[in-house]
């Protein structure tokens, strides 16, 4: 345990000092205030204004920055320290493989969550100065879908970090699972379904099995149980799963999801070479 | 202390090492040369139970590799290339000395014998520091443990000649209770630090040859030199030994660690044309 915990902190450290990380806070603490200083807490848009019409777009974004930035800075640090001797050396100490890959995914996780977290709830404590009524509610499900969110696309990065020997192809691998998953949102999936080429059920199965689409319907359906916004597949999905059951299972696949693939990923990591 | 039974490792079609045996008495004191690619880093790497390999490896009977934990704890490693880490020093010293149950003022102790000052550089990233300073620190690291064997890989290349003659008095007092292993492309950069040399080709030991082990690592040598003319280059170099000249700057008098002597008589091979008398005598206490 001793073990686990120092290296979670050595990644943490290590992290904090590296500079994809003040990029990935500033973009977040950014895009919070920018969206403060662009009034979105007064705009009006399909019904949201205040604080829930921020948080809707912010997770929006999220979902479209978090799952690249967490692929690439995952793979490019951990496939970058292999390369550079870091394993080699770090390795060489009485370190328990089990104790290093999750102690090094504890570590990251923390760094990854925390800036995301942290500028939400820098907008909630804003919110509360200003006097807007929070949303509570939303606030606790959305913080509870970036941490799945992360943990899932955390759990892909050290899988691919585990797989490729070297940064340029484990980068390459990442951009092309997100691309893969960017291609299956609802958009292509209708335009499919509408051609009539595919089962329903198989086009409700990519759906469902899509982390990117499990949360883009999950936040959404936050805001609108009716799926006004949202494409067929997200509401044949609801359809079946009905809202509650959908949130859970948005926060539960994923986060499995990840576990599944960090589970993978140490598996190859602890049977292959270390450096 | 070391048993490597047919080791063989490969890369993709590539034979690194091929069917290596060797074994390695407690004490001993080995050197591991060989041109690169001859697949020394390798098979260090099996030693450190980084790579899977066929054959096997052991050390006091465990396997490195799934034994990882309590082999390691008796390996005092310094790598060839130190690892471009964020962290600053004061963590990786405590990291280190917390995994491997060592005291970290121990290591600060010889970073400080080794001429590095630990606190002014304590709280600087590790990544930020001279190449020597990252090696005394790896070097602190390693021999700041309890550490029955140590893997050294090239570990004073980029010491200055004072380091190193702290660095092989820091060999020599472990010399009775430890067993080294010492990697080099040149025989002459670890000849006299080593009683053994493994000289690796091609992914096989091509000799295995004993040394004679007359001067022990801590030895010193009385050196005189006359110069026929005084010389900049020749003075700047002299200078870098800490040797001093007479006035009219032609007799140089100075010391050199015992361990040192080739690589010392290799730097005075660029002068030669310009000495005149040149003596090395060993200093009894």
């Amino acid at each position: 345990m001793k073990q686990l915990w120092l290296t979670a902190r050595l990644d943490i450290v290590e992290s904090l000092r590296a500079r994809w990380f003040l990029i990935y806070t500033g973009v977040f603490g950014g895009i919070v205030a920018l969206l403060f200083v662009f009034g979105l807490t007064e705009s009006r848009v399909l019904g949201f204004i205040g604080l829930s019409r921020l948080l809707v777009t912010y997770i929006q974004l999220t979902l479209a920055i978090l799952p690249i930035f967490v692929l690439i800075t995952t793979v490019r640090s951990v496939a970058g320290d292999r390369e550079a001797g870091v394993f080699e050396y770090l390795l060489s100490l009485p370190v328990g493989l089990g104790a290093w890959f999750w102690g090094k995914i504890i570590g990251r996780y923390l760094v990854v969550f925390a800036p995301v977290f942290l500028a939400m709830l820098a907008a909630v404590l804003v919110g509360l100065l200003k006097g807007i009524e929070i949303p509570w509610g939303v606030f606790a499900y959305y913080t509870a879908l970036i941490a799945a969110m992360a943990a899932c696309f955390l759990g892909l990065g050290m899988l691919i970090s585990s797989i490729a020997r070297t940064t340029d192809m484990a980068q390459g691998m990442a951009f092309m699972t997100w691309l893969t998953l960017l291609l299956f949102l609802d958009l292509i999936l209708l335009g499919v379904m509408i051609q009539g080429r595919i089962a329903p059920e198989i086009a409700i199965g990519i759906a469902l099995a899509n982390p990117l689409q499990v949360f883009r319907t999950a936040a959404l359906a936050l805001f609108d149980p009716q799926l006004i916004v949202l494409g067929p597949a997200a509401w044949v999905i609801l359809d079946n799963f009905g809202a509650t059951g959908y949130r859970i299972f948005a926060l539960v696949y994923p986060a499995l999801l990840g576990l599944l693939a960090a589970g993978l990923g140490y598996f190859i990591f602890r049977r292959g070479d270390l450096p | 202390m070391i048993r490597c039974a047919n080791l063989a490792k490969s890369f993709r079609r590539t034979r690194v090492l091929d069917g290596v045996n060797l074994d390695v008495a407690f004490g001993e004191r080995l050197a591991l040369i060989g041109s690169n690619g001859a697949g020394k880093t390798t098979l260090i790497r099996c030693l450190l139970g980084e790579y899977i390999h066929d054959g096997t490896v052991t050390i006091d009977g465990r396997s490195p590799r799934t034994e990882r934990t309590a082999v390691l704890g008796a390996i005092g490693f310094v790598p060839q290339l130190p690892p471009p880490l964020k962290m600053p020093v004061g963590q990786l010293i405590e990291f280190s000395a917390s995994l491997s149950n060592a005291d970290p003022q121990q290591i600060d102790r010889i970073a400080e014998r080794l001429g590095l000052p630990i606190d002014a550089v304590r709280s600087r990233p590790f990544s930020r520091l001279s190449g020597g300073m990252k090696q005394k620190i790896l070097i602190a690291i390693a021999l700041g443990r309890d550490a029955k064997l140590l893997i050294l890989d090239e570990p004073a290349a980029n010491l200055d000649p004072a380091a190193r003659r702290i660095f092989f008095d820091l060999l020599a007092e472990r010399q009775r209770d430890t067993t080294m292993l010492i990697s080099s492309h040149r025989i002459d950069e670890v000849a006299a630090l080593v009683n053994r040399v493994i000289e690796m080709d091609l992914g096989r030991i091509v000799l295995d040859d004993k040394v004679a082990d007359d001067v022990s690592l801590s030895g010193r040598f009385a050196c005189r030199l006359v110069a026929r003319r005084a010389d900049a280059a020749l003075a700047r170099s002299l200078e870098a030994w800490h040797f001093s000249a007479d006035a009219a700057g032609l007799v140089w008098n100075g010391e050199v660690a015992g361990p040192d002597r080739l690589r010392f008589i290799g730097v005075l091979s660029r002068y030669v044309a310009l000495i005149d008398d040149l003596s090395l005598r060993e200093v009894t206490d």
